[in-house]
């Protein structure tokens, strides 16, 4: 396997919440907003990628009968890093993941990451595993995080988690822009006046934000996924059953042609 | 305190905020296990037994070693080796006085070490329940009563959510949303319900 693609597995071929269902809880508890779901994915690659490489440094050192414990002696120091620079430097965001940062350390996502790939390869391949596959689960938690938000508000914020780049919380994305939009062209044609009252917020479906909306979102979400798995496999099943039926009739000529060939040699 | 602080605390973590629909902590379990009733009541009847012996041991080494001499941010690296060796220990006991049990829950321990439902309700009871002036019996009892409630509502709804399950392989359902989508969903709906209790206690 080449770097390239060890790097892009992550993303959809071996999408670690999307494909194999690994950390489901992160997946659920902290995509009730984009920003949140951005915020636990930066974490969640910060730690992947350092254990990774801690892993795969120690690979030979650590005895085969004790490798988990010390996997996980070694998740939790980096969660627990990870946790103090969050609460230093994003405090908002430590407030809204709560529990949700010492939990990193359970996440099946990162154990099996250094079982399954650092404790067997070489440092930089489990670097860049744990990159690629640590910015597969922030790629899977940010689609959940923004359908949810868009759903339950109609707007994408940035800015009052993660206070980087930014110095007031700004809309990346509004529905109110479109229908400002539409109303202005409209306004423009002559003699015709119109006007909106309220924001897409009254029209929004505010269960979305609520655990329930979790659930249903990720199986909307899920069920897409599964029904385009579906659709291709069908269309390999049909493509195998053409490709079986014109074996079949070519055989069968070929019988015809040696039955046909026997007649004439018999008569 | 009086008996009823314990009494809601068991009611709360059971129903109201519970911990699959409410904290989504144990959800590999959830979608994992839940396959067949038997194996849920398996499952859950293992996480209770383990999560209350989990969290009275993390409560007590929170008050008496690491807040005492001031380490109180090692407590996720303390914890988690806590729950990885006190389940191995379980095992091995298990394995030697009771063979029978061990025959029902020895196969669903090695699965409790990387449940988070373990790890959050230690963690939580020490962020909710823990304070500096709070004496050292009512803590852990009231942590204790945290831990049955909160292994109760696991259990409660890994039964409902399996006995749904079981409906739902033998009914006709669009290919799209066969297996994982559906149970989601069925989730979500179940959530919605008990999202109705907020507010009781």
């Amino acid at each position: 396997m080449s770097k390239k693609e060890n790097f892009l597995k992550g993303f959809f071929k071996e999408n670690p919440i999307f494909v194999f269902l690994l950390g489901m809880c992160p997946a659920l508890a902290t995509t009730s907003t984009f920003e949140t779901a951005l915020g636990m994915g930066i974490l969640v690659v910060f730690v992947l990628t350092m254990s990774n490489i801690v892993v795969s440094l120690l690979r030979n050192l650590i005895p085969n009968d004790v490798r988990t414990p010390s996997y996980i002696v070694v998740i939790a120091t980096f969660v627990t890093i990870v946790g103090m620079l969050t609460e230093w430097k994003a405090y908002a965001l430590y407030e809204a993941l709560g529990v949700f940062i010492p939990l990193i350390v359970v996440n099946c996502l990162i154990l099996g990451r250094a079982e399954s790939f650092a404790s067997k390869n070489k440092v930089v391949d489990s670097a860049i595993d744990g990159l690629g596959m640590g910015l597969g689960f922030t790629f899977a938690l940010v689609v959940i995080g923004f359908v949810r938000e868009l759903l339950s508000t109609g707007s994408i914020m940035y800015g009052n988690y993660l206070p980087f780049f930014v110095d007031k919380p700004i809309y990346l994305f509004t529905f109110d822009w479109l229908i400002d939009g539409v109303v202005y062209l409209i306004n423009l044609i002559p003699n015709i006046s119109i006007l909106v009252n309220g924001s897409i917020e009254d029209v929004a479906i505010p269960m979305f934000a609520l655990p329930a909306g979790a659930f249903i979102a990720l199986g909307l979400i899920l069920s897409f996924i599964q029904s385009k798995q579906v659709k291709k496999a069908e269309k390999l099943e049909a493509e195998r059953k053409a490709l079986i039926a014109e074996k079949r009739r070519i055989a069968l000529e070929k019988k015809k042609a040696a039955a046909l060939k026997k007649v004439g040699e018999s008569a | 305190m009086s008996w009823t602080v314990f009494v809601a605390a068991i009611i709360s973590s059971m129903l109201i905020n519970n911990v699959i629909l409410m904290r989504f902590l144990g959800i590999c379990p959830f979608l994992g296990v839940s396959k067949k009733s038997s194996s849920a009541v398996g499952m859950s009847a293992a996480v209770l037994f383990v999560m209350v012996i989990a969290t009275a041991v993390t409560y007590t080494i929170y008050d008496l070693v690491l807040f005492p001499f001031d380490i109180p941010y090692i407590s996720t690296i303390a914890f988690i080796l806590v729950i990885a060796s006190l389940v191995q220990f379980v095992e091995m006991i298990m394995k030697k006085y009771s063979k029978s049990l061990y025959k029902a829950l020895g196969i669903y321990l090695p699965l409790i070490t990387t449940n988070c439902a373990i790890l959050g309700v230690a963690e939580g009871n020490i962020t909710g329940v823990w304070t500096e002036t709070m004496p050292y019996f009512n803590g852990l009892l009231l942590s204790v009563s945290n831990a049955v409630g909160t292994g109760l509502g696991f259990g409660l709804i890994l039964f409902a959510f399996s006995s749904v399950r079981e409906r739902l392989d033998s009914s006709n359902i669009p290919k799209a949303w066969a297996g994982v989508p559906i149970s989601l969903v069925v989730a979500g709906i179940m959530s919605l319900a008990f999202a109705g209790l907020v507010g009781v206690i």
